[in-house]
C-alpha cells in the first residue's frame, strides 16, 4: 500500500534519517519503534507528504480506478476544535460539503461503520480524552484513507482505553487498510503489530515479523544496549512515614488496620484515571487535603504535568530551583548561591541545558523531568510522591528516572509512585496497591499482569491468603 | 530580572522591541503629519522644543508630566507582574486625589513634612481602598479585575463631580472645584523657577525600591512566580496565588492613589474634574514599553511625559492637534503587542 525506499533527510547539520526503508501492506499493522529523536515523526511526515525527502522515494499503491490511495496522518496532539461538534469537526477535516444535520448523518454512518461510541452531535469539549483520540482517527478515516499513520496514539490513554484503540486498529487492518503505528511501548507493539521496525538515530536497527523479535531484542535495538533490568531491591522495613486510615482500604475485614508506608519502600499505586488516586497522592504530597492521611517528615511532590505544575516555562532553571525550595519563602534571595546550587544539580543529574539561566521551556521533556526530580530529591525528603514521573519520556530517560527513584528509596525515603502505565508501576514497585473508587487493595508484588488489570477494573481478585 | 535577561539574551532581545516600537511610532506620526498636509519638520521641531528644547520644557513640562506616569506605570507593573490587569488606575488616581484634597484642607496647622506625609498617605490608602472592591469580587466570586477596575473608573469620575459640587466645593461656591489645599500640604519645588516638585524624588525612590523588591526579595519572587505560572507556584512552590495577587493589586491601587495625591500636592493644589488627562491609561503604555521593569518604566515615563508636553507645543506652534501624539502612543502599544506575540 505504501512503500518508502531508501529515504534520507537532513535538517542542517543533523541527519534525521539515513537510508531508511519501510513498507506496509494491506491488512497489516506495522509498528515503528524508537526513542525520542530517533526520526519516527520525520519519517511519518515524509510518508504523509508533509516533508520532502532529500533522497529516496515514496510510492503509494493505486486503487481500482488507478488513483493513488490516500494516506492519513494522526498527530500525537489533538487537532479537533473543542467548541464544535464531532460531526462538524469531521466535516471540516474531510472537506465535506454537507453541514448541519446532513453532516451529522454522514458522520453517524461513518462512526457506526467503525463501531465507535461517538455521538456525532456531541461537542468535542465534552468528550473524555479517549473519545477525542478516536475522533482524531475518525477525522483521518473520513477522507477515505487506506493507510493510517498513527503517531503515539496511546500516550494519553489509560490501559483499558489502549486495548480499545488497538482493537480498532486491528479491525481497520482486517478490512483491508494498512497501519503504521508509532509507539514508545514495546509490549504494545508486540501485542498489535504484524511487523516491527526499530529506528535509532535515523537508521533502521531492526526490522522483522513480530514472531521473530523479543522485548530484549527490541529494547537493545532501540537504545543500543540492555535496559538496566530492575533487580529486586533489598527492602528494609524502616520507620512508618505515611499512614492511611482504614477509610482508604477496600478490605472491610481489616477495619482496625491502617495502611502504612515505610522508609525505604517503593509503593506503586495502579489505577485507571479518575479512581481517586489523584486526590490521595496530592494529599500525601501536601498539595491537597483529604481526611485520614498522616505523613511524618518532609515530603516532596512530583506532579504529573511538568510544564504547568512542576515548572514555570518562562523562568530560568535557577528561578525554578528556587520555586521548589524553602529559599523562595525567605525575605531575601541569594542568587549567587541559587545559581551555584542549580549548576551543581544539573551536573549531578546530567541535565543538558548548557546554562542555569536558560528558561525551563527551552529544555527537552527528559531534561525537564530530570531537573524536576533533581530539585525534589535534592534535600533528601522523607517521603517522595511521584505522579506519572515518566510520562512522555523515552525508554532511556525513563530508565534514568526509575534508577533515581530506587536510589532515593535506598537512601531511606518512602517513595509512592503512580503511573498511567501498569508495567511501569509493576517494574518499579516493592509493594503493589490497586485503587478503585477511592479504595486501596494491596496485591502481592508478583501478581500476574492480567489479574492486576482485573483488579483495576474493580473485578474480584482471588488474592491468596 | 533585567540583569539576567541581559546576561542571557543580550541587549537587543531585552530592549529591541521597545526601541522598534518607538521608532515605528515616530515614523508613523511623521507619515500622518505629511499626509495630513502639515509641515512635518516644523511640527516635529515644535514637539521636540516643547518636550526638551528649553529649561522650561524640561523642568516645568516634561518632568512634571512624567511623575504621575511613572507612579501609575509602577502601579500597573506591580499588578501585571503578579498576573493582574489593573486598568482602573484612573479611578484609583481620582480616589487618591479626593482623599489628598480633603486631608490637605485640614492639615494647615501641622508642620509641612508631617502635613505632606499625611496627605500622601491618605491618597495611597484611598487608592488601596478603592481596589478592595475588585479584589473582594475576584476572591469571592472570581470576577476578573479587568472588568471591575474599569467600571469603578466611572464611579470615581462621578464621585469627583459630586465632591467638587458638594462636600469639597470651594467656599465661594462659584466653580465646581475645591479650595486650594493648605500651603503646608504642598510638595516642595525642586528648583526656584520651575514647576518640578519633590514628587519626582519620591517616584524615583519607589521605582528603585520596586526594582530591588522584584529582583532580590522573596516577596518579589513569589509575585513574579504567581504571574508567570500560578499552577506551578502553588503546586511546587506552596504559594497561595490568589493571596499574592490580591496583595499585588492592593499595592497597585495604593501606588495609583499616591499618584493622585502627588498630583494634588505637587501640581494642581486643588481638586477638579478631569484632573488626570488620561494618565491612568497612558501609564499602561508606559509600563508595557518599560517591559514592566522599574528601570524601563522610568525611561518610558520620561518619554511619554515628553510626548505629552510636546503635544501642547506642537498644537501651539505648528497647528497640529495635540491628539496626533496619541498616534505615537497607540502605535507603540500595538507594536509591542505584536512583538510580544511573535516572540512567544
Amino acid at each position: 500500500m505504501l512503500t518508502l525506499s531508501r529515504i534520507s533527510k537532513r535538517f542542517g547539520a543533523t541527519i534525521a534519517l539515513d537510508d531508511v526503508s519501510l513498507d506496509v501492506a494491506a491488512g497489516e499493522v506495522h509498528a515503528l519503534l524508537g526513542e525520542n529523536g530517533a526520526g519516527k515523526s520525520t519519517l511519518m511526515a515524509i510518508a504523509a507528504g508533509l516533508l520532502r525527502p532529500d533522497h529516496g522515494t515514496v510510492q503509494h499503491a493505486t486503487d481500482a480506478s488507478g488513483a493513488a490511495i490516500r494516506v492519513a496522518l494522526v498527530h500525537q496532539h489533538f487537532t479537533a476544535i473543542p467548541a464544535l461538534s464531532v460531526a462538524e469537526n469531521v466535516a471540516l477535516a474531510a472537506h465535506w460539503r454537507e453541514t448541519g444535520w446532513r453532516a451529522e448523518q454522514r458522520a453517524a454512518e461513518l462512526i457506526a461503520r467503525l463501531g465507535l461510541p461517538l455521538d456525532p452531535a456531541a461537542r468535542v469539549e465534552s468528550l473524555p480524552v479517549q473519545l477525542r483520540q478516536r475522533l482524531e482517527i475518525v477525522k483521518a478515516l473520513a477522507t477515505d484513507a487506506r493507510v493510517l499513520l498513527l503517531d503515539e496514539p496511546t500516550a494519553v490513554l489509560a490501559p483499558r482505553e489502549v486495548t480499545g484503540l488497538l482493537t480498532m486498529v486491528r479491525e481497520f487492518a482486517a478490512r483491508g487498510g494498512a497501519v503504521v503505528l508509532i509507539t514508545h511501548k514495546l509490549t504494545e507493539a508486540i501485542a498489535v503489530a504484524d511487523r516491527i521496525t526499530v529506528l535509532r538515530r535515523g537508521t533502521v536497527t531492526l526490522t522483522g515479523a513480530v514472531a521473530d523479535v523479543t522485548v530484549t531484542s527490541l529494547s537493545r535495538a532501540m537504545i543500543g544496549g540492555d535496559l538496566t533490568s530492575a533487580l529486586p531491591r533489598q527492602v528494609r522495613g524502616g520507620d512508618v512515614r505515611v499512614t492511611l486510615d482504614p477509610v482508604w482500604s477496600a478490605d472491610p475485614s481489616a477495619d482496625a488496620r491502617p495502611l502504612a508506608f515505610r522508609a525505604g519502600e517503593i509503593v506503586g499505586i495502579a489505577a485507571i484515571d479518575g479512581n481517586g488516586q489523584r486526590s490521595l497522592l496530592r494529599t500525601i504530597g501536601g498539595v491537597a487535603s483529604a481526611p485520614g492521611v498522616t505523613v511524618n517528615g518532609p515530603v516532596k511532590f512530583i506532579p504529573e504535568d511538568r510544564t504547568t505544575e512542576a515548572l514555570i516555562g518562562d523562568f530560568t532553571l535557577v528561578e525554578n530551583l528556587l520555586l521548589g525550595t524553602p529559599a523562595a519563602r525567605r525575605h531575601w534571595i541569594d542568587w549567587r548561591a541559587a545559581r551555584a546550587d542549580t549548576a551543581a544539580l544539573m551536573d549531578a543529574w546530567d541535565v543538558r541545558a548548557g546554562d542555569p539561566d536558560v528558561p525551563a521551556a527551552a529544555l527537552s521533556g527528559g531534561n525537564q523531568q530530570k531537573f524536576v526530580m533533581a530539585r525534589a530529591l535534592a534535600d533528601s525528603p522523607a517521603v517522595i510522591v511521584a505522579e506519572d514521573p515518566t510520562r512522555g519520556l523515552d525508554v532511556k530517560a525513563s530508565a534514568a528516572i526509575h534508577a533515581r527513584l530506587r536510589a532515593a528509596a535506598d537512601g531511606g525515603a518512602a517513595v509512592i509512585v503512580h503511573a498511567a502505565d501498569l508495567d511501569e508501576v509493576r517494574a518499579l514497585a516493592d509493594r503493589l496497591l490497586v485503587m478503585v473508587a477511592g479504595r486501596l487493595t494491596e496485591l502481592p508484588r508478583d501478581t500476574p499482569r492480567d489479574l492486576v488489570g482485573d483488579a483495576m477494573l474493580g473485578l474480584a481478585v482471588g488474592t491468596p491468603g | 530580572m533585567t540583569t539576567m535577561l541581559l546576561h542571557r539574551v543580550g541587549v537587543w532581545r531585552a530592549f529591541g522591541p521597545a526601541a522598534l516600537a518607538l521608532l515605528t511610532g515616530l515614523l508613523l506620526l511623521s507619515a500622518f503629519l505629511t499626509l495630513a498636509g502639515y509641515d512635518t519638520m516644523t511640527a516635529l521641531a515644535a514637539l521636540w522644543d516643547g518636550a526638551a528644547g528649553s529649561r522650561y520644557a524640561i523642568f516645568s513640562a516634561t518632568l512634571v508630566r512624567a511623575i504621575p506616569l511613572l507612579l501609575l506605570g509602577l502601579a500597573f507593573a506591580v499588578g501585571a507582574r503578579a498576573g493582574g490587569f489593573n486598568i482602573g488606575m484612573e479611578g484609583q488616581f481620582a480616589a487618591g486625589a479626593i482623599a489628598a484634597t480633603w486631608s490637605g484642607l485640614l492639615v494647615g496647622d501641622l508642620p509641612p513634612p508631617v502635613a505632606v506625609t499625611v496627605v500622601l498617605l491618605s491618597g495611597g490608602l484611598a487608592g488601596a481602598a478603592w481596589m478592595l472592591v475588585p479584589v473582594a469580587m475576584r476572591l469571592r466570586f472570581g470576577v476578573t479585575e479587568v472588568i471591575t477596575t474599569l467600571l469603578l473608573n466611572f464611579v470615581a469620575e462621578a464621585t469627583v463631580s459630586w465632591m467638587v459640587a458638594g462636600p469639597l466645593q470651594e467656599a465661594s461656591g462659584g466653580y465646581p472645584q475645591s479650595d486650594p489645599v493648605a500651603v503646608a500640604a504642598r510638595l516642595p519645588r525642586l528648583l526656584p523657577d520651575a514647576r518640578l516638585h519633590a514628587g519626582l524624588l519620591l517616584a524615583l525612590l519607589l521605582a528603585a525600591l520596586l526594582w530591588v523588591a522584584f529582583r532580590r526579595t522573596g516577596w518579589g519572587f513569589r509575585l513574579r512566580a504567581v504571574g508567570a505560572g500560578p499552577t506551578a507556584a502553588s503546586t511546587v512552590g506552596g504559594i497561595a496565588p490568589l493571596r499574592v495577587l490580591a496583595g499585588a493589586l492592593i499595592l497597585s491601587g495604593a501606588l495609583a492613589g499616591l499618584g493622585g495625591a502627588v498630583e494634588v500636592s505637587g501640581v494642581s493644589f486643588a481638586l477638579y474634574q478631569q484632573l488626570s488627562p488620561g494618565y491612568g491609561f497612558t501609564a499602561i503604555a508606559v509600563a508595557l514599553l518599560g517591559r514592566l521593569h522599574p528601570g524601563g518604566i522610568v525611561l518610558a515615563a520620561l518619554f511619554f511625559g515628553g510626548l505629552e508636553a510636546g503635544a501642547g507645543a506642537m498644537q501651539r506652534d505648528a497647528g497640529v492637534p495635540a491628539v496626533a501624539v496619541q498616534v505615537v502612543q497607540a502605535v507603540v502599544l500595538l507594536t509591542l503587542v505584536i512583538l510580544a506575540r511573535r516572540t512567544r
